[in-house]
This record gives C-alpha cells, structure tokens and sequence, in this order.
C-alpha cells in the first residue's frame, strides 16, 4: 500500500451549512424491510400469527355474513318487511264482558281498510282450516297445517309463483269451485318427487281430497329454496344424470326432512295449498253448526307502499278497525321487524364472540411480534449506539423499531387477507353449512386495519427501550 | 476564540455511596485545525473526556462550548445533532454496520442529516474517493481489510462536513504500515481546517501529533504544546516514516 496521500481534499465536501431535515419516513421503511429480509425464516415465523389472525378474523365474519345472508333470504322469502299480519285474538281481560259484541275478522274490514287506507298496497284475507286437514291423492295421505283459502293476491303477499298451471281467479272464487293450488312439497309427498321420477312431476288436473272433499289441481307453485340448497340440489342432479349417463345405478335422493340449511320459511311455503275464499267457506265453515253468520277470517296479511311510513300506515289501520270492531280488540298486529332484530342481534352475538376469538389470536400475533422486536433489539445494541453516534436521536432509532414491526404486521396482514379465501375453504369443507360464507371488503378492511394497529402496539415497547439506549454502553457492547 | 473550550469540566459517578471522580475540574481550549493527542493508562479518566469531547456526554459539573454555544446541559437530542453535524468519530474497531455496504455505511450520518438520497450519494462517493476507495463501494465491511475498514469509517465521520474529528484509538487495530498511512490521513485533515482529536494510550502515537494532553487521576498531568514551543515549524515537515 502507497503512502501516498488522497488527491482529493476533505474541503471538497461542501463547507456550506448541511440543509436541515428530518429523518424520512421511506428510510425507516427501507431499513425496516430489509431487517426482516435479513432474517426471513424469524420474520416469517412471526408473521405466520398475524397471518392467522388476521385470516380467522376474516373467515369468521364470513361465516357470520353467510349465516346472516341466509336468514335475510329467507325474511324475503315471507313477505318482507313490508308486510304486515292482522291476526284474531281473543278478547283481552278488561273487555272480557263486551266478549258477545266481538265479531271477528271480517270481509267487511278488508273492504273498510281498502278504502279508507291508501297506503296499503295489496290487502289479502285467509281463512285458515284448522286442525290439519288430511290430504288424499294418488293412494297416500299427508298432513299440512297450511291449508287456506286466500285471494288471487295472496301469491303477490307471500312471494308465492306459480310456475305450472295457473291461480285461480274471480270467477272460480265467485262460484265457489272446488280447485286448488299446491306447493310443490304436496306434491313431492302426494305424488312423487322429481330426483326419484326422473323427471318434473306435475300433477295439474288430478283429484286431491281435502279431509274427504276432492278438489282438481290447478295449478303448483315453483319449488322455494336457499341459494345453497339450490345449489347442492343442482350438483346432485348433475351427477345423477351422470351416473345413469355410466348406466350405473342413480344414488338415492337424501330423504326428506334432511333439512341442511334448516329454513323453515323455504319448507312452509313448499307446504302451502291455497283455494278460493269463497271455496273455504262454503265447502268447510258454513256448515259447521257454531258457524258464525258472516264469515270469519283467520287473519289478514297486508303490504305497506311505504316502509319508512309504517307506523302511521299501521295507526290508521288501528283506527279503522277499532270502529269496525265497536272498540274491541279483537285482534293483533304482527310485523317482522321483530325477526329483523333478531336477525341483527344473532347477527352481533356471533360477531362478537367470533370476532374476541379471533381478536385474541391476531394479539398473540401481536405479542409474537413484540418478542421478536425485543430479541432484534438485544441483537442489535451496537447498530443502535453506531447509529447514535452518527447523530440518530431517540425519535430516529424509535421509528425505525416501530416501522419494522408495523411493517411485519402489514405484509402479515397482506398474506392473511390472501390466505383468508382458503381458511373459509377449509371451514366449509370440514363443516358445512347452509349458508355460503361471504367474505366483505368491510371485514377485510377491518382485520387489515386491527392487524396494523397491533402491529403499531406491539412495536411501542421495543422501539422506547431501544430510543432510550445509552449510546456510550451501546457502543461498548459486544 | 477557540473552537471547543471545556471549562472546570468535571464528571463525578456514585458507585454504592463513593464518590468517583472520572474528571475532575478540567479546563482545555481546542482551536480550529489543530491536531491534538489525548493519553493516559486505562482509568485514566481518558475516554469519559472523549465522551464529552464528542458531545455522547454531558459533564456533572462546569461548561462546554462549542463554537460559542453552551453544550454541557443540552438534551440528549441536541447532542445527538451536534454529533451529526459538527462531529465525525473515527472509533478502534471501525464500528460499520456489517449489513450495509462501504457506500450506504458512509451515507449513514446523512440520513440523520435528512440529506436527499441523490446528494447523499454524490457526497459519499466523493469521501470515499477521498480515502480513495472509489472501487469497493458495493461491498459489505467484513470484504474489505482492517485498513479499508478503517478508511471507511473516516469517510463516514467526514461525510457531513464536521468540523472536529475525534479518533478514539484509529490506529489500534492496524499493523504499523496501515496505521501510518491513516494517521497521515488525519494529519492532513487538520491541516485542512479541521480539528482533529487523538485518543490513544499509546505514546508513540500520541507523538506524532503536535500538542499532547496526558490524562492521570481525572486531571490533566502533561501538557505539550509545540506552538507554545515554537514547535509547529518543525511538525511541518513531512513527518511519515520518522521515528517517534
């Protein structure tokens, strides 16, 4: 080596007052990135927590979604919120003794509320028969307790379609004939379900006996189901078709009552048989020696035009039939805002119980974090009383610890977010359910931000006990 | 007026009750472009004056000014903007950051400077051209041999533009040949306006430089002065290679 001195003079380097700044956020990120590269198997150890929790936090609002979803599908399925019931009740107890004076509801009071309430938009009495009648066709019998005569706009109140035949009209209702609409789970029981036939069983213009009365069908509605239901119905046809394609052998179709979502709204509407009005009462009621003079509605469901105006809708109804009724309250509303909440309580119980569990998973991501910033540290002593003595103040070394953990929690949380698709994957394989989870962008956001701020919190400690180094032992530290 | 002047500077401690006296009422001036050599033995009290002389620590007792400013009570955050502007260290055992490279090592100071990332490699490259390892840029320190890593570390401590050096031991871990080139390498600094301060137990080193401060129990023992002595003629001439 020469001893040659440097050709070039240390003034060189500008004498000029050095411009003042800060330390740049995009520096510590850099640093901090390339601290976790340096040591990618620790870093991605402890980016597998946040991985996970951020990934079952995810899954778990998707599961919580789905099942919501489902209850909401089946809400609309009756009606809506929209709709509202007029059942008959008895008489309360303070007006016990005007019992006599209580004649039910009427057709009367569909033809006052018609004309007295413009905010209701389809109005559709029901005349229930009670007791389950017992139904006769094609050599079975099967019981239903959805049995009524209804008018033609029943079908728009609950939703109903008729998909083969046709609804009865005026004139059948007028001349009090003996015609029906079923749903398609009589059918299924009376006649035969389609997976074993093979083939769509429409059983339009034979003989059904309603307890000993025949009746001609007329008509059947579609067959009502979940989203998921259709679907696995729909992939079990394919691979029966596919089968018998093979000339093997088609599986059974699962027996009835397997109710894998469990909606019972979707298994009451496939129950339902419907007649006229006029049909119910000549052919059932006005014989029946207690039978009333006029005839007796079991209740009367209506749709509001108007959600947003419901009480007052619902108050102007009360009025009009507390005149009809003499002041007796004879009966009572039911609307579904009350399933709607329970829908939004399930809805935050399992929330939040979902979201502490896997809350609690992402903070012991957290704290994973925290230990390996607490042994970086260690580990770095000298780099720290180096950087010190070079003119890093507190604030400096502090952000630059805080960057690196927050930037583990947010590339963590990146990989969660990807590897949440999977985590619902799993859960639906190893436990179906009725209901297809749903992952939002509200929940994805969601665990995302939680994920930094743990990040955030778990790199607070570290990162003062670093700043607050002494930078003379520091530098003495082997 | 002098550039650094420590004034009854005394640093106590207080171990189980006793009462230590590191440095005990210590008063020196330090000029622009001088050259000086600290020594004494181990416990000397030596390096707990490094320490205030680079501004890592604050005196128990008396002042420090720095280009007419007070120091000794500043917080820990103005001292460390004094050391990043004002101060270069030059330490034994090179102290680079063995993950960087020669190039981000020497940028280092800068980023605390909040210097832009294309001027501060601009300036890095010139220091590193200075010490004349414009060739290794892209390598990690542990490539490179003790006296590279050494050059390194005086381009680090020159980057920003300080106006002292202080150099805790440069040379101790370099054969002779190595040391000396180094040493010239401060000499020249200090000829160029800055003031460079070397901390060494060894005599033969001190030597070269040609005002030596000796350190015993927290006070200053022994000074040498060659400008008081008329001396700095002599320390003029080229000075490698002689005998000390």
């Amino acid at each position: 080596m020469s001893l040659e001195l440097p050709r070039i003079s240390s003034s060189d380097l500008s004498l000029q007052d050095l411009p003042v700044g800060k330390t740049s956020l995009g520096n510590a990120v850099v640093v901090g990135l390339k601290e976790i590269w340096a040591h990618k198997f620790r870093s991605a150890l402890t980016m597998l927590g946040i991985v996970l929790g951020v990934s079952s936090l995810v899954a778990m609002s998707a599961m919580v979604q789905g099942m919501e979803n489902g209850q909401r599908e089946a809400l609309l399925a009756i009606g809506g919120l929209q709709k509202v019931r007029m059942e008959a009740q008895r008489v309360p107890v303070e007006q016990r003794h005007l019992r006599d004076l209580a004649r039910g509801m009427t057709l009367a009071d569909v033809e006052a509320l018609k004309a007295g309430v413009p905010d209701i938009e389809i109005i559709a009495p029901e005349m229930r028969l009670d007791l389950d009648p017992t139904l006769q066709a094609n050599g079975k019998f099967h019981r239903t307790f959805m049995t009524g005569g209804v008018v033609p706009e029943k079908v728009k109140i609950m939703e109903h379609e008729v998909e083969h035949g046709r609804m009865f009209n005026d004139i059948d209702a007028s001349e009090a004939r003996p015609v029906c609409v079923i749903g398609t789970g009589i059918r299924d029981e009376l006649f035969g379900r389609p997976e074993e036939a093979g083939s769509e069983v429409i059983p339009l213009g034979r003989i059904m006996t309603i307890n000993g009365q025949p009746f001609t069908i007329i008509g059947m509605f579609k067959r009502y189901e979940g989203e998921q239901d259709r679907k696995q119905r729909l992939e079990r046809e394919v691979e029966r078709q596919r089968l018998i394609s093979e000339g093997k052998a088609p599986p059974k179709a699962p027996e009835r009552g397997q109710g894998r979502s469990g909606n019972f709204a979707f298994w009451i509407k496939n129950n339902t048989v419907y007649m006229p009005l006029n049909t119910m009462w000549h052919r059932f009621q006005s014989g029946l020696s207690n039978a009333p003079a006029e005839p007796r509605l079991s209740n009367i469901e209506l749709k509001v035009r108007d959600f947003s105006q419901i009480e007052q809708t619902l108050t102007k109804i009360r009025n009009i039939m507390m005149v009809n009724h003499r002041g007796i309250e004879d009966f009572a509303f039911r609307t579904f805002e009350d399933w709607s909440a329970d829908i939004d309580r399930f809805v935050k119980n399992a929330r939040m119980s979902g979201g502490l569990i896997a809350g609690i998973s992402l903070f012991v991501g957290g704290i994973g974090i925290m230990n390996i910033m607490l042994a970086s540290i260690s580990e770095r002593i000298r780099e720290i009383g180096i950087r010190k003595a070079v003119g890093a103040g507190g604030l400096d070394i502090f952000v630059q610890i805080l960057v690196e953990s927050v930037v583990i929690a947010v590339v963590g949380g990146v990989l969660g977010l990807a590897f949440s698709r999977f985590v619902v994957l799993g859960i639906t394989w190893v436990a179906p359910t009725g209901n297809d989870p749903v992952i939002t962008s509200g929940a994805m956001a969601l665990s995302f931000g939680f994920a930094v701020v743990v990040g955030l919190v778990a790199g607070i400690f570290p990162a003062v006990k670093a700043a607050r180094m002494d930078v003379i032992q520091s530098l003495r530290y082997d | 007026m002098a550039l650094l002047e420590l004034r009854n500077v005394s640093k106590i401690y207080h171990l189980g009750g006793e009462e230590i006296r590191a440095l005990d009422d210590v008063s020196l001036d330090l000029d622009q472009g001088e050259f000086v050599s600290i020594i004494g033995p181990s416990g000397s009290g030596k390096s707990t004056l490094m320490h205030i002389l680079g501004c890592l620590d604050s005196p128990t007792l008396g002042n420090v000014v720095l280009a007419g400013t007070d120091i000794a009570k500043a917080s820990a955050r103005e001292l460390a903007r004094v050391r990043n502007r004002t101060i270069g260290f030059v330490f034994q055992f090179f102290n680079l950051l063995p993950k960087l490279n020669v190039l981000q090592n020497v940028e280092l100071p800068m980023i605390y400077a909040g210097i832009g990332s294309r001027e501060r490699r601009e300036r890095a490259e010139k220091a590193l051209e200075m010490v004349e390892l414009s060739h290794r840029l892209k390598n990690r320190p542990n490539q490179l041999s003790g006296g590279q890593q050494q050059r390194v570390a005086i381009a680090r401590a020159l980057v920003n533009n300080p106006k002292i050096i202080l150099a805790d031991e440069p040379t101790g871990n370099l054969d002779t040949h190595t040391g000396e080139l180094i040493l010239a390498l401060f000499r020249r600094l200090a000829a160029e306006g800055r003031t460079v301060i070397l901390v060494t137990h060894n005599p033969e080193i001190a030597a070269v430089t040609p005002r030596r401060i000796e350190i015993r129990n927290g006070k200053i023992a022994h000074q040498v002065d060659a400008k008081l002595a008329g001396l700095d003629r002599v320390s003029k001439a080229p000075t490698e290679g002689q005998p000390s």
